[in-house]
């Protein structure tokens, strides 16, 4: 199962809700892409919701970093939201919650970015 | 087949192209026998996980996804653990040679995590030269004593 991104607009927060899996190939150049696209066309409050995200690899993590720098770069930022205890987990031993800031109520992740 | 000590062993052993449709393939293969032996849903992302990253490893960083060269993995299920040895037949790999993915310089760098989720994930990970040429990794999980 490959990746699937749609985006809806909160505001001036773009949602951007994940569902599937997160791994070297198609999804992580899927992932890449939208993040890329989003960032050039003006959109730098990005709000990724994870929720549906079953399963990510390094490459995904690698993916999840890009986006991040990527948009921070042009004066954005990526915030995380709904993770599940897997990717929790992924997130901790890899020293990234300390790089992320994650919310699990999506009215309050959407605040913070105000 | 039986080992030293009685165990019933059952092994798997497969050529795999070097490609990403093999990462798929072994993952299932190896998920495959890992259920079989009772494995928890937890424990089974992170050998799910593991294979993915290993086998990504043989395919892109040692074969380079060169169509002459194979990926070869062996599963060895016991009564109580697994053991996957996954080779490749690239150049050779040291894991020292990998920088630390979790010190400040490399947080936010774009690859370099994969061994580190190996260590994490499996309860033994070893790193040895292929002979006539490449990397092996060894990886062991053992189920966990159900209460």
């Amino acid at each position: 199962m490959s990746v699937k991104l749609t985006t809806r607009q909160v505001g001036e927060v773009t949602v951007v809700d994940a569902s599937g899996r997160i791994t070297l190939g198609e999804a992580a150049s899927t992932f890449r892409d939208t993040i890329r696209d989003l960032a050039a066309s003006g959109h730098k409050k990005l709000l990724l919701n994870l929720a549906d995200i079953s399963y990510i690899d390094s490459s995904g993590i690698g993916e999840l970093v890009s986006g991040f720098t990527t948009v921070a770069n042009q004066g954005g930022s990526v915030k995380l939201l709904n993770l599940t205890k897997r990717v929790q987990d992924l997130l901790q031993i890899t020293k990234l919650y300390t790089v992320f800031e994650v919310h699990d109520d999506e009215a309050a992740a959407v605040r913070s970015f105000s | 087949m039986a080992n030293s000590e009685g165990t019933q062993i059952h092994t798997v052993e497969q050529q795999l192209d070097s490609n990403l449709e093999s990462v798929d393939s072994a993952e299932e293969t190896v998920l495959r026998e890992a259920g079989s032996l009772g494995f928890d849903e937890d424990d089974l992302h992170k050998i799910g996980i593991s294979i993915r990253e290993c086998m990504v490893n043989a395919v892109v960083h040692g074969n380079r996804y060169n169509a002459k060269k194979k990926v070869h993995l062996k599963v060895e299920r016991g009564a109580d653990s697994i053991t996957i040895w996954i080779g490749d037949e690239g150049d050779g790999f040291d894991p020292a040679d990998v920088p630390d993915p979790l010190h400040n310089d490399n947080l936010m760098k774009h690859s370099g995590r994969g061994v580190m989720l190996m260590q994490a994930f499996m309860d033994g990970f070893e790193v040895t030269t292929r002979q006539p040429k490449g990397t092996q990794v060894k990886m062991v999980k053992i189920k966990a004593v159900s209460n």
